[in-house]
């Protein structure tokens, strides 16, 4: 599973991270950091919720 | 179950839809919607959208193609009546839909004030049409008037006052957006209007509106009117439900659903129409009106139509909000009121930056945030935990 995100998109409002907090963070600085892009099958739920409740969709998960 | 109805095409429904597939549906879906346009996108249309720059493609809710979801829609069709017994849907145009299992997602549309009816200056904001409206409007007009301060009316305000309007907001509770949560938060919000250059009145009491030519004036007791070219009337939203009126459903400000969103055998309800009560919150009866809540209730109201009573989960959720005003991230979480024992987390060195946490029962039960989605979604997760209050005080986040 490979994670992106498009950031002309992301408006940095945090709501990935309540899904999946060991993928996403949105820190001080006020951006969005993806902490690991390829993580392993055991995430699969959380990073499919994370996207589906993204409110600009900005995240897409392939494989 | 072989066919199945979903009443409503915007967040919910569409997001039901989506998930009755991928949860391995294969029977005859139908969605009928009464609007004409494919489900689309609102929390834009108080923000980026009323401004020259925003793209209206943006606003599409379905990245992928709607052949992929293999449902029959009906656009532009309102749904008049729900004859329970027979299984059937009547559309305003005379048609009937069947159906074994339906779902309810029919949304909230603006609620209306007697004294406004039939000004032709004074709109309100839903539907992407609204929003084209008062578009047009904000781009030839130089004073805006919004009565309601709540979060469509403060979005609006802001954004007319970025495109450099005059914006006058008249709200009847003595503090706007989050009504009730105290003075810390009440005139945090209050300045943030106020020092923007937006002439924010509380504690009004609007007698009348006249329309005057091309002008409108609004009559406050006690005060002086105020006169603008355009009035912005967003004093909150009622779920739609009058068509549901004979249908044997429970109605109460919203339709009344039980734990897992069930409102009748094989009728389940999802987004801003359904009352549920959330078992995050002892059982506490809950409509809510914000996008998160619309996803989060659509993908279970499809679980729960296709499981079986016995195995059937309860929806619960910490309701969630967020709002961006004057380049400014509002959020809020979970429940609190002015009554509530409340703390600052968190101030930042500027302060728009803030934190403050709630607690009811012991336990932490809510948190609103400025410009720090971070800490907000942390302790929305302690929230939603169950987290004690002085355990929450104490966690370093
Ligand atoms: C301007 C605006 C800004 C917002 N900003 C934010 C924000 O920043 N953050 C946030 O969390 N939330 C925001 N929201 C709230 C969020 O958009 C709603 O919670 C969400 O749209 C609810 O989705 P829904 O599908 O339940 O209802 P709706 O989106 O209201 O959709 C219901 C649909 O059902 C249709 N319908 C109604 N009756 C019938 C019928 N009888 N037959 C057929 N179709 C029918 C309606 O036409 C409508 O298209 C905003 C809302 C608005 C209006
Ligand atoms: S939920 Fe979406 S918009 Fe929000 S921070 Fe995550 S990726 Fe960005």
């Amino acid at each position: 599973m490979k994670i992106s995100v498009d950031f002309d998109l992301c408006k940095s409002n945090a709501v990935c991270m309540a899904s999946a907090p060991e993928i996403f963070e949105v820190r001080d600085d006020g951006y969005l950091y993806i902490l690991q892009e390829e993580p392993d099958e055991t995430h699969r739920q959380a990073v499919e919720e994370a996207a589906s409740l993204c409110p600009t969709r900005a995240i897409t998960v392939e494989g | 179950m072989e066919r199945i109805a979903i009443v409503g095409a915007s967040l919910a429904g569409l997001r039901c839809a989506e998930s009755l597939r991928r949860e391995g549906f294969t029977g005859a879906l139908t969605i009928v919607g009464a609007e004409e346009h494919l489900p689309y996108d609102r929390p834009p249309l108080s923000k980026e959208f009323l401004t020259a720059e925003f793209e209206a493609e943006r606003l599409a809710l379905r990245a992928a193609p709607y052949e992929d979801l293999k449902a029959d829609l009906i656009l532009g069709q309102r749904a008049q009546s729900l004859n329970l017994e027979a299984r059937s849907i009547t559309l305003a145009s005379g048609g009937e839909v069947d159906f074994d299992g339906l779902v309810i997602a029919t949304g909230a549309a603006p609620r209306s004030l007697a004294i406004a009816d039939g000004i032709s200056g004074v709109m309100t904001l839903r539907t992407l049409d609204d929003a084209a409206r008062l578009k047009a409007a904000i781009e030839e007009r130089k004073r805006i008037c919004v009565i309601g301060a709540g979060f469509i009316g403060s979005e609006v305000a802001a954004t007319a006052r970025g495109l450099g309007l005059n914006v006058t907001v008249l709200e009847a509770g003595d503090q706007p957006m989050l009504r009730g949560v105290g003075p810390i938060i009440g005139e945090t919000l209050a300045e943030l209007h106020r020092s923007n250059g937006v002439d924010l009145r509380t504690g009004v009491e609007i007698e009348s509106i006249e329309q005057i030519g091309e002008e409108v004036r609004v009559n406050i007791a006690g005060e002086a009117s105020v006169d603008c070219d355009l009035v912005l009337l967003a004093v909150g939203a009622a779920p739609v439900t009058q068509w549901l009126e004979s249908s044997g459903l429970t109605l109460d400000d919203g339709v009344v659903c039980d734990a897992t969103l069930l409102a009748a055998p094989g009728v389940v309800c999802a987004g801003d129409v359904a009352r549920w009560p959330n078992p995050l919150f002892g059982g506490e009866s809950m409509r809510v009106e914000h996008w998160t809540n619309a996803v989060e209730q659509g993908m279970h109201a499809a679980k729960r139509l296709l499981s079986d009573d016995e195995s059937a989960p309860e929806f619960s959720t910490v309701p969630f909000v967020w709002s961006e005003q004057y380049g400014i991230k509002i959020q809020a979480a979970g429940r609190f009121s002015g009554e509530d024992r409340m703390e600052v987390v968190h101030s930042g060195t500027d302060d728009a930056r803030l934190v403050a946490i709630f607690e009811r029962h012991g336990g932490i039960s809510g948190v609103i945030g400025f410009s720090e989605p971070r800490r907000v979604m942390q302790y929305r997760r302690l929230i939603g935990a169950g987290t004690p209050f002085d355990e929450a005080l104490g966690a370093s986040l």
